[in-house]
């Protein structure tokens, strides 16, 4: 238990100790966000995610975004469990055929208002994979989409950023 | 070589005509007769060889079925060629476990009839095309004719138990957490697994049909997203396959760099899937500290090589980015840095007795039914299965190391936690290798020429990625353009293992444990 201890003393709080531009920029939006989803959201944004054909590549960053670099969970942003408890649902890859149904399920559980958030290049365009037999394509192809990401994937900080332009919409 | 002698000399006694050809210094490739395909099969299990991929290929009006043995880190591929107006074949899975799905797969894409097939059922069908078509053959469109909707697979004949208080949970395919469609099928008593099924093919997303057609550029860019936590190893698979069939050597130095970066990405995953197996057992003060390092470690890599997960780094013919001097002294320091951080992490968490009481016996997979299902990778590793291409059937630049390949027999949660951990050391040391090679060569000598590889010329890559053993088919057909690619990722091999895994755990622990194996979707789904 020492051990622990020590090592989170030693360790501080990396959120906030690092000084380069990388962080100062992710500092600044982090306080934009935070007012926009106080002043909009009640302090408080629940993201659903869905994987809808991705390759898992979207899936690492997304986690990176609730590790102490980012911490997303701070900015009142955070990450539920089920569609019915989400203002967002955030849909990567390109939509299977095989999950097309799920995918409008999903949509149709989720309360209203909602938004749409397509990330990585094959949500917003198809990507390396386009429409084919097995592929819808592109998200817009299924559901309505406020707001695409492209990137392969987008780096997290790319993604509180697309999230703070969703919010001056 | 002697078991490859017996072996070889019991089908030639069973009358099993055979023609063979040399297709690199681990790999052969045998023709031979359809309807001696089982009786193979029977051959090579008695003499303990591991089925280690099934795919097709189809040339003009046939077929050519392979399937892939290893042992001791030799490959025999064997080939047999079928009519494709019956295509029919007799089933290795009746032999090997491990072929089931594979051949499901292989019958849902080419229409190929496996006789005696212990399960008739579907596996990457859904409902996006129809029963009595084929998206593989030539003559299906790769638009398809897709209704506007696609219908959820209703038909799927899921194992059923009855009885007093038994119960039935389904989950998924959308899950409650950030991970990939699947569904699970669990049967319960209480708390307590009886039963699990697995049905994926959710991101079945047609990687095979539209990679027909592509250049190599365009080839290694699509291998890199067959699983993208794995995308330099599934493009180093596929690439070595592509070179394999152009008849190319790669230079030194490209081989040292593509080295490093598997090596990175099996580091990054490990650090981040430790972290996760204790995230699933509410420990997160571990959990923020993995995520803490593996940030730090992906961060590294997009300054010096421009992508966090280094995607599309490694092309046919070599790599696009140099490793100079500046950057190997900056990865060296990183590496002693990190071997900091884990001698005061590791230690707390090894202390940390909640820990202790949820991964030590649970998710047991014994050695037995590793070996049943062909189990690679750090699951194999941490239930005996001693195997690494890496050190059995080294690849450049692999050969002149010494690859340290750390194994356990427990096979639980905490034998697969351990077996990761110390493959982190192990590849912090091949990377210091790595780099101190790359010192003795010039700067800048990163990719060999193409050489446009001649109509049906084919390549088979088989590198080690951070989950076990990927093996990519290539062909290519007129004009440097591919006519066949079949990436087999681990997980292929995984996922059955994780159904046995979880018997008799409680059903609050299946997290846990399917995080100890995390298996990939995409890669299984192609």
């Amino acid at each position: 238990m020492l051990d622990i201890f020590k090592k989170i003393v030693t360790t501080g709080i990396v959120t906030e100790t690092y000084k380069a531009a990388y962080d100062e920029e992710l500092a600044t939006l982090g306080i934009e966000i935070k007012r926009r989803i106080d002043k909009q959201f009640s302090g408080s944004l629940a993201i659903r995610q869905v994987d809808a054909g991705s390759c898992n590549g979207c899936e690492l960053e997304i986690h990176a975004l609730n590790n102490p670099f980012y911490d997303v969970e701070r900015f009142g942003i955070h990450f539920v469990a089920s569609p019915r408890h989400a203002d967002i649902l955030l849909v990567t890859g390109v939509v299977s055929r095989h999950m097309q149904t799920a995918l409008l399920r999903t949509y149709d559980a989720t309360p209203d208002p909602k938004w749409v958030i397509a990330m990585g290049d094959c949500a917003s365009c198809g990507g390396e994979f386009g429409t084919s037999y097995a592929s819808c394509g592109a998200v817009s192809n299924v559901i309505p989409v406020d707001m695409t990401i492209n990137g392969c994937p987008p780096t997290p900080l790319v993604l509180l950023k697309s999230l703070l332009t969703l919010m001056e919409k | 070589m002697s078991w490859k002698l017996t072996f070889l000399q019991q089908i030639v006694d069973a009358d099993i005509f055979v023609k063979s050809t040399e297709m690199s210094p681990h790999i052969e490739l045998y023709q031979i007769d359809d309807t001696h395909w089982q009786q193979l099969a029977q051959i090579a299990n008695a003499n303990q060889l591991r089925w280690a991929a099934g795919f097709a290929v189809q040339s003009g009006e046939q077929f050519h079925v392979h399937a892939c043995f290893e042992r001791k880190g030799t490959y025999l591929l064997f080939r047999t060629t079928i009519n494709g107006s019956k295509p029919q074949l007799p089933s290795q899975a009746t032999v090997y476990a491990a072929a089931n799905r594979s051949e499901r797969h292989t019958h849902d894409l080419f229409g190929i009839e496996f006789l005696q097939h212990p399960d008739s059922r579907g596996w990457t069908r859904h409902q996006a095309w129809r029963r009595h078509e084929y998206p593989l053959r030539h003559d299906f469109p790769v638009t398809g004719a897709p209704a506007e909707i696609t219908p959820p697979d209703t038909s799927y004949h899921f194992v059923e138990a009855h009885g007093i208080g038994v119960y039935e949970i389904p989950v998924g395919p959308v899950h409650a957490g950030i991970i990939e469609p699947g569904h699970f099928r669990f049967q319960a008593v209480g708390e307590l697994i009886l039963n699990l099924e697995e049905r994926l093919g959710y991101v079945h997303k047609g990687i095979e049909k539209i990679a027909e057609g592509r250049t190599p550029e365009g080839l290694a860019k699509l291998a890199g997203r067959v699983s993208g936590d794995t995308t330099v190893a599934h493009t180093w698979a596929a690439c070595m396959a592509m070179e394999q069939a152009a008849g190319i050597h790669i230079p030194r130095r490209a081989t040292l760099i593509r080295g490093i970066f598997a090596e990175r990405e099996r580091i990054a995953n490990h650090l981040g899937d430790i972290g996760a197996i204790c995230n699933d057992v509410a420990f997160t003060f571990a959990f923020m500290q993995m995520m803490r390092l593996k940030e730090l470690w992906c961060r590294t890599n997009y300054e010096l090589f421009g992508h966090r997960f280094l995607m599309d780094k490694i092309v046919a013919g070599g790599v696009n980015v140099d490793i100079n001097d500046v950057a190997g002294k900056f990865i060296l320091i990183e590496i002693n840095e990190l071997r900091v951080e884990l001698a005061q992490l590791i230690p707390a968490m090894d202390l940390s007795s909640s820990l202790e009481d949820r991964i030590y016996t649970a998710g047991y997979l014994s050695p037995q039914t590793a070996e049943l299902f062909g189990t690679l990778g750090f699951i194999g590793r941490a239930s005996g299965q001693d195997f690494d291409v890496r050190r059995d059937a080294p690849y450049a630049p692999y050969e002149n190391v010494k690859v340290k390949v750390p194994i356990e027999t427990q096979g639980d949660i905490a034998s697969r936690f351990w077996v990761r951990y110390k493959e982190i050391n192990a590849s912090l040391k091949l990377i210091e290798q790595f780099i101190a090679q790359l010192e003795l060569l010039p700067e800048g000598d990163l990719l060999a020429s193409w050489v446009i590889p001649d109509n049906g010329r084919f390549g088979l890559g088989i590198v080690e990625g951070w989950r076990g053993e990927i093996m990519t088919y290539v062909e290519f057909g007129r004009n440097n353009a591919v006519s066949r690619f079949y990436p087999r990722d681990p997980s292929q091999f995984n996922w059955e293992p994780l159904e046995k895994a979880v018997l008799n755990n409680i059903v609050p622990d299946f997290p846990v444990c399917n995080k100890s194996f995390n298996c990939s979707y995409s890669g299984s789904d192609l």
